[in-house]
This record gives C-alpha cells, sequence and structure tokens, in this order.
C-alpha cells in the first residue's frame, strides 16, 4: 500500500456542496482532503453550465456556474482544503470506529475519521460511442483517456471527436505514432481555433488524416483491435487499419463505484438520517444531489444546508473531546479568527 | 395548446400537449418520455437530449444554432434532421410536430 494521506475528512465530490462543506468543517476546526473524478473543481457548476446563469442562491439574485465556483474557492480558502483532482474513489473500508481506508483508482489510500459524499449525480465518465462490440477492446485497444502516450508509439491511431480533447490528442500524439486519423462527423470542429490550424496544416503536409464520418464497425481479436469501418456523410464505407481508438464524446454521469459502498439506496441515491445526513454506515455522510430523504430537493442550497447540519456531527466523531458551542461568523471572535478577519 | 408527438427508438408514442414558451426536452420530461435524457437541464452542454425532427417539420422547426450544432458533436448518429429539443421553444407553430428519438443518448 502507497503512504497513508491522513485527514480529518474525506470529501468525496469537490461541487459546490463539497466546497461549501470545507467552510462549515472549517468552522469547527476540522481538516478536508477532497477528491473528484473531474480534472477541475465546481462539479456539474464547472463541467455542464459553466457560463450559465444559476438564480436561485440565497442573496446573489444571479451567478453562473464557474462565477459560483470562482465564490465558494474564495470562501473556503481560509481553511486550506487540499485537492485530489482527476481520481476517483473506488472503495471505502472501515478500519476503526469510525476511521476509513479509502482509495482511488490512481493508487492513492487516505486515512479519514470522517467520510463525506458529496458526489451529486455521480461520476463523471467518458460516453462510450454505440459501436457494436466495442466494450470488448476497451483498455487494451480503445481508450478514453490517455495516460501514457508512449503505449502509442508507431501505433496506427484513430481519434474520434470535434473538441479540445480530440483535437489536443491528435496533436500531442501525431508525431510519435506511425498514422494519425482523425475522424469527426462534420468538416468544423470546436476546439481551440489555433489547435484546429495546426491540425489541417497537418492534414495539408499529408502527415495525418482528416476523415468527416463515423467509426461504425471494429475488426479484431482478443480485445486487440486491427481495423475500423468509417463511413463517410453518405454511408460509404472505408476500411482503415489500426491499433488504438481514441473516441472522445465528453462526459455523462454515473453512479460508479457509489454502488458497492454497502449503503442503503433507493432509486440510485444514497439514504440518510435527515438531522445529520449520516448514512447507514456510521462516519460516512451524504450530502447533496446524491442523497435521498422524504422532501428532498435537488437543489444547491439545500446542499448547503446538509454540508452544516453534517459538521455538527462530523464534529462529534473528529473531535470527541471537545464539546460543540454553536456560534456566529457575525459575532464570534473565536471564527473570525478562523476567518483571517479579525 | 400545441399538440407534439414523441415517437421513441422502440416505437412508443406519446402524443402530449405542449405549453407555449416551453421547450421540447420540457415537455418530453413532464410527459415521461424516458429516451430523453436532459443530463444538463436544457443548457446545450451534454447533448443527452437529441431527437431527429420529422422531414416533414424541420423547416418550420429550423437549423440549429452554432453552439447547438457544436454540442451535437457529443451525440451520437447525427443526422441532417437532427435538434437538441432543450433548445427547440414550442410555438403556435409547431402544433402537430413530430420528433423521434435515437436510441442512445450517450449512457
Amino acid at each position: 500500500m502507497s503512504e497513508l494521506i491522513k485527514t480529518d475528512v474525506l470529501i468525496i465530490g469537490a461541487g459546490p456542496v463539497g466546497l461549501f462543506a470545507v467552510f462549515e468543517l472549517g468552522l469547527l476546526d476540522i481538516k478536508a482532503h477532497l477528491v473528484d473524478i473531474l480534472d477541475k473543481v465546481g462539479g456539474q457548476c464547472a463541467e455542464l453550465y459553466p457560463e450559465k446563469p444559476i438564480y436561485d442562491i440565497p442573496g446573489i439574485p444571479q451567478v453562473t456556474g464557474q462565477g459560483l465556483t470562482d465564490g465558494l474557492m474564495e470562501q473556503i480558502k481560509p481553511f486550506h482544503p487540499t485537492f485530489h483532482l482527476g481520481e476517483m474513489i473506488t472503495t471505502i473500508e472501515n478500519v476503526g470506529d469510525p476511521l476509513f481506508h479509502v482509495t482511488t483508482d490512481s493508487g492513492k489510500t487516505f486515512e479519514a475519521k470522517v467520510v463525506v459524499i458529496a458526489a451529486g449525480g455521480g461520476s463523471f465518465q467518458p460516453k462510450r460511442p454505440p459501436i457494436a462490440g466495442i466494450e470488448a477492446y476497451e483498455e487494451k485497444s480503445v481508450f478514453y483517456a490517455v495516460r501514457k502516450m508512449e503505449q502509442f508509439r508507431d501505433k496506427n491511431v484513430i481519434v474520434v471527436g470535434g473538441g479540445d480533447s480530440a483535437l489536443d490528442w491528435t496533436l500531442n500524439l501525431q508525431p510519435i505514432v506511425k498514422r494519425l486519423t482523425l475522424v469527426h462527423r462534420r468538416d468544423d470542429f470546436r476546439g481551440a481555433p489555433d489547435s484546429v490550424n495546426k491540425m489541417r496544416a497537418l492534414v495539408a503536409e499529408g502527415k495525418m488524416d482528416l476523415k468527416i464520418g463515423q467509426v461504425t464497425d471494429l475488426e479484431g481479436a482478443d480485445s486487440v483491435l486491427s481495423a475500423a469501418s468509417i463511413k463517410d456523410k453518405d454511408g460509404t464505407p472505408t476500411r482503415v487499419e489500426v491499433d488504438a481508438l481514441l473516441p472522445f464524446f465528453g462526459l455523462t454521469m454515473k453512479l460508479g463505484p457509489v454502488a458497492d459502498w454497502q449503503l442503503d439506496m433507493q432509486d440510485n441515491l444514497i439514504k440518510v438520517d435527515v438531522s445529520t445526513f449520516e448514512t447507514n454506515r456510521p462516519g460516512i455522510f451524504a450530502i447533496g444531489d446524491i442523497n435521498i430523504y422524504p422532501g428532498k430537493l435537488k437543489l444547491i442550497l439545500s446542499g448547503f444546508h446538509e454540508g452544516a447540519l453534517m459538521a455538527q456531527k462530523a464534529h462529534h466523531y473528529v473531535h470527541p473531546e471537545k464539546r460543540l458551542v454553536f456560534q456566529y461568523t457575525t459575532s464570534s471572535t473565536s471564527l473570525q479568527k478562523k476567518l483571517g478577519v479579525s | 395548446m400545441p399538440k407534439i408527438t414523441f415517437i421513441e427508438h422502440d416505437g412508443t408514442v406519446h402524443e402530449v400537449e405542449a405549453e407555449i414558451g416551453a421547450t421540447v426536452m420540457e415537455t418530453a420530461l413532464r410527459n415521461d418520455v424516458s429516451s430523453i435524457v436532459a443530463e444538463c437541464g436544457g443548457g446545450c452542454t451534454c447533448a443527452t437530449c437529441h431527437v431527429y425532427v420529422d422531414e416533414a417539420w424541420t423547416a418550420i422547426v429550423g437549423p440549429p444554432s452554432a453552439d447547438e450544432e457544436a454540442e451535437l458533436d457529443a451525440a451520437f448518429e447525427v443526422r441532417d434532421n437532427s435538434r437538441l429539443s432543450c433548445q427547440i421553444k414550442v410555438t403556435e407553430a409547431l402544433d402537430g410536430l413530430i420528433v423521434r428519438t435515437p436510441s442512445y443518448q450517450g449512457r
């Protein structure tokens, strides 16, 4: 096992509710680490609607998803949270009463007194294109992310998509692969104009291929891809030899490993006690869109409220020896000191 | 109230009344058209409310905006009559509209 990262609380999900939980915990002298599968903070606010206005945050008549995220990051700065981005939690194991060992897909292990699941709609995972039999090639020949570029050296690679991920990997991989083919449904790209220009220059120089159409069939054996069929707009297929296929169609929310954590669930949501937002596993809490209870509304403001109540019970586990005195940030000199404003 | 017909890929037909000013996506959700996912809730950022506009209606509904066309890159089996239903506002002129849903919205 890798070195243990010790923390009071591990928060799973760095969306608005996970971020605000840092604030509520911080006021009670509880430190937090956060893990998110996205490579940025903000969750759905940052991934799905960074530019779209939100109208129902109390006291803020209008704010964008990114604006709210930025505001929360500013608000929790005094508490110095540690972020682990681009990682997914895989297991939560009880090792004490309560004490948890929590592992990520990249091999990190946390030791936390309390775990807070603020995972929203689950984990954002790449969309899988509807090509018959594609699952069989995943991990060996079909990849939705590039972890090691070297594995593609001298290979025939097909990249599919028209956004920045597709263009960036096209430009990064083209110099080292045998032949790169970019496949997109239309001859127009939404990625950064500079990347589009660079890609078009490579095509003009004959250093890579651009095909307008879609990948419809895969050939191969034992999870190893050998060829793909690309249909153009008129439905005419071209067969291309390929060792690796990299589809980039954006992300979709999937429940993911949450289902394996022995939590009482209802409709793929985690049941909680409404006075503490604790789950059936003592020391594990669920706040925000991922939980369910009578009257639940999937609102950001509800998640903020849930975080505040969760922190009260979390304090009991993290600082069992300390008495908790309820205080207001407006009047408490001790809270103001923690916030760095006194 | 304008009527909209949703024909799902499995053949299920929903003939429903739509509120003027609502989107076709919202109309689908209110009427349990389950193959409209609408993960982002109407933000034109997830491409999971993809529909095919019936050929007889494409001229009346009109083409997608540049933003919507770009987001269709994240949909599958995109055709010339593809639209994101969250970007189609219901008007009187759409009374009788027929849209079909693709077999796959990405999840």
